[in-house]
């Protein structure tokens, strides 16, 4: 069964006010985390195929073509990955 | 001045691609990048004199112990302490500014006592003293920062009083990279009887300190941001100062003799001598040896030179980045009073979508507090995005870095 641990390599929550959560997917299979990802959020702006400004059920993030995405507002960790569940399963 | 495009063939890593682009390095005030003169000391090490240290007979021990003394004394000589028994190798500043809380702290502050602090220290010059404050009860006194980020020396000598025991502070920031005037505040803490202690973390990979010409009592500072290894620092202290401190560590290493008492039913112990009464247990040795081959290498360029490319550098960023009409620059204006740290933020962007961001170039720099919550505070910021530079900069870099930065203000 394919699980989120599966496409994610490390979470780290930012250091600073803001508590923003930065994913980092697995380097083997960031072109597919960004393939489902992009298929299911809403694309609000993009920057050739580097950034990806998106959104997903209210929630806004940035997606780095580099295999790397920021969470913005999530009340924890637990919102974050109920999100990732939904984008990547 | 040295060539930097000439000293960036010492260091293998600058070689590599990072998502596709040349690796630039401006996360120098977390860490620096090894040159390979370091790496093959510590190899050298390890394939030929690897051994425990001290109280051995055997050819190998007494090779690693020379090479472990040896580093001793080179650190002692690169800061100007009066020989290795001022230098105390410790795992990194952290660690040693926390020995100096907890050997001379935790027996010599009490309650009425106070400890002055400046709100532009690193965590590590703040929490120690917080922790030491809650058990033995003295108080601590937080010096201000004007609004370019330098330290508000009328708030410190508002602050500074008989009670004073310890002025702690940053000989440089690591967030502005503000340089502090360490002979003043020593002066000032001197005349009212109290000790002085300086994080030399960002100072001593960066400009010419001089520990007995700064008068300091303890200076502090970490192997990994001056080229060599992880989890090998330096305290520095006086050595009447030293000598009258009892270690906060014990075991092996640091003892003279330890004999059990049948009456007492007790064991009595006697310290080891300078420096090793604080080395408890078996040392980094290798992280000593690959210290040392740093502070050659350093020497070499001499400490001058690296502090007027550093200089160079920054003036160079500032004066560029006047061309981003969304970046934000903190601290204060004229680089002459600062080293080459240069805090910023992106208007309408967070730090870490500008660290992401500029990371997709290849270009490596820090986002968030950088352990120093309070000044951010001070700033009203809930985050800063911080470039470093160091020996192998360029110029070529920073214009690079600039034209991404011009990207990311069209976001």
């Amino acid at each position: 069964m394919v699980a989120i641990e599966d496409y994610v390599a490390r979470i780290e929550e930012t250091c600073g006010a803001e508590k923003d959560f930065i994913v980092l997917f697995k380097y083997d299979k960031k072109d597919e985390a960004i393939a489902k990802i992009l298929e299911k959020a809403k694309k609000e702006k993009a920057i050739s195929t580097i950034i990806f400004e998106l959104t997903f059920k209210n929630v806004s993030f940035r997606l780095y073509g580099t295999g790397k995405a920021i969470f913005r507002d999530l009340k924890d960790k637990n919102a974050l990955q109920s999100i990732l569940t939904e984008l990547l399963l | 001045m040295f060539d930097p495009h000439k000293i960036r063939e010492d260091f293998p890593i600058l070689k590599r691609k990072v998502n596709n682009h040349p690796l630039i390095y401006f996360d120098n005030a977390a860490t620096s990048q090894k040159p390979r003169q370091v790496i093959e000391a510590i190899k050298d090490f390890y394939e030929n004199h690897n051994a425990n240290v001290h109280r051995a007979v055997h050819t190998l021990s007494q090779e690693a112990s020379e090479l472990y003394e040896n580093a001793h004394e080179e650190v002692a000589k690169f800061i100007n302490a009066e020989g290795m028994e001022e230098t105390i190798f410790v795992r990194g500043t952290t660690e040693a500014i926390n020995l100096v809380a907890y050997s001379w702290g935790l027996r010599n502050l009490k309650k009425g006592d106070e400890v002055v602090v400046s709100l532009m220290e690193h965590h590590s010059n703040i929490v120690p003293w917080e922790i030491l404050a809650s058990i033995n009860g003295f108080s601590l006194r937080y010096v201000g920062v004007n609004n370019d980020g330098t330290l508000n020396y009328e708030d410190f000598e508002n602050k500074i009083s008989k009670r004073t025991k310890i002025v702690c502070f940053s000989h440089v920031s690591n967030v502005t990279g503000v340089v502090n005037d360490v002979k003043r505040i020593v002066k000032i803490a001197h005349e009212y009887g109290a000790l002085a202690l300086a994080d030399g973390a960002q100072s001593v990979p960066h400009l010419p300190v001089n520990a007995k010409d700064l008068d300091i009592d303890f200076l502090a500072f970490s192997g990994h941001k001056m080229l060599g290894p992880t989890g090998i620092g330096c305290l520095y202290g006086k050595r009447e100062l030293l000598e009258k401190m009892a270690p906060y560590h014990g075991g092996g290493e640091m003892i003279r003799e330890v004999s059990y008492d049948p009456k007492k039913k007790r064991c009595s112990i006697s310290w080891n001598d300078l420096p090793w009464k604080f080395e408890a247990g078996t040392p980094n040795v290798e992280g000593g040896v690959g210290l040392m081959a740093a502070i050659k290498y350093l020497k070499k360029l001499s400490m001058e030179n690296v502090k007027a490319h550093e200089c160079a550098l920054t003036e160079y960023a500032m004066r560029r980045l006047e061309e981003c009409k969304k970046v934000k620059i903190y601290g204060p204006k004229n680089p002459s009073v600062k080293c080459g740290i240069i805090p910023f933020n992106v208007e309408g962007l967070s730090s870490h979508d500008v660290a992401l961001f500029l990371d997709n170039y290849g270009i490596m720099v820090r986002s968030g507090f950088h352990c120093a919550q309070p000044l951010h505070q001070i700033f009203k910021l809930n985050s800063s995005t911080r470039a470093s530079f160091y020996i192998y900069n360029t110029r070529e870099e920073i214009d690079q870095f600039v034209e991404v930065l011009k990207e990311i203000e069209q976001v």
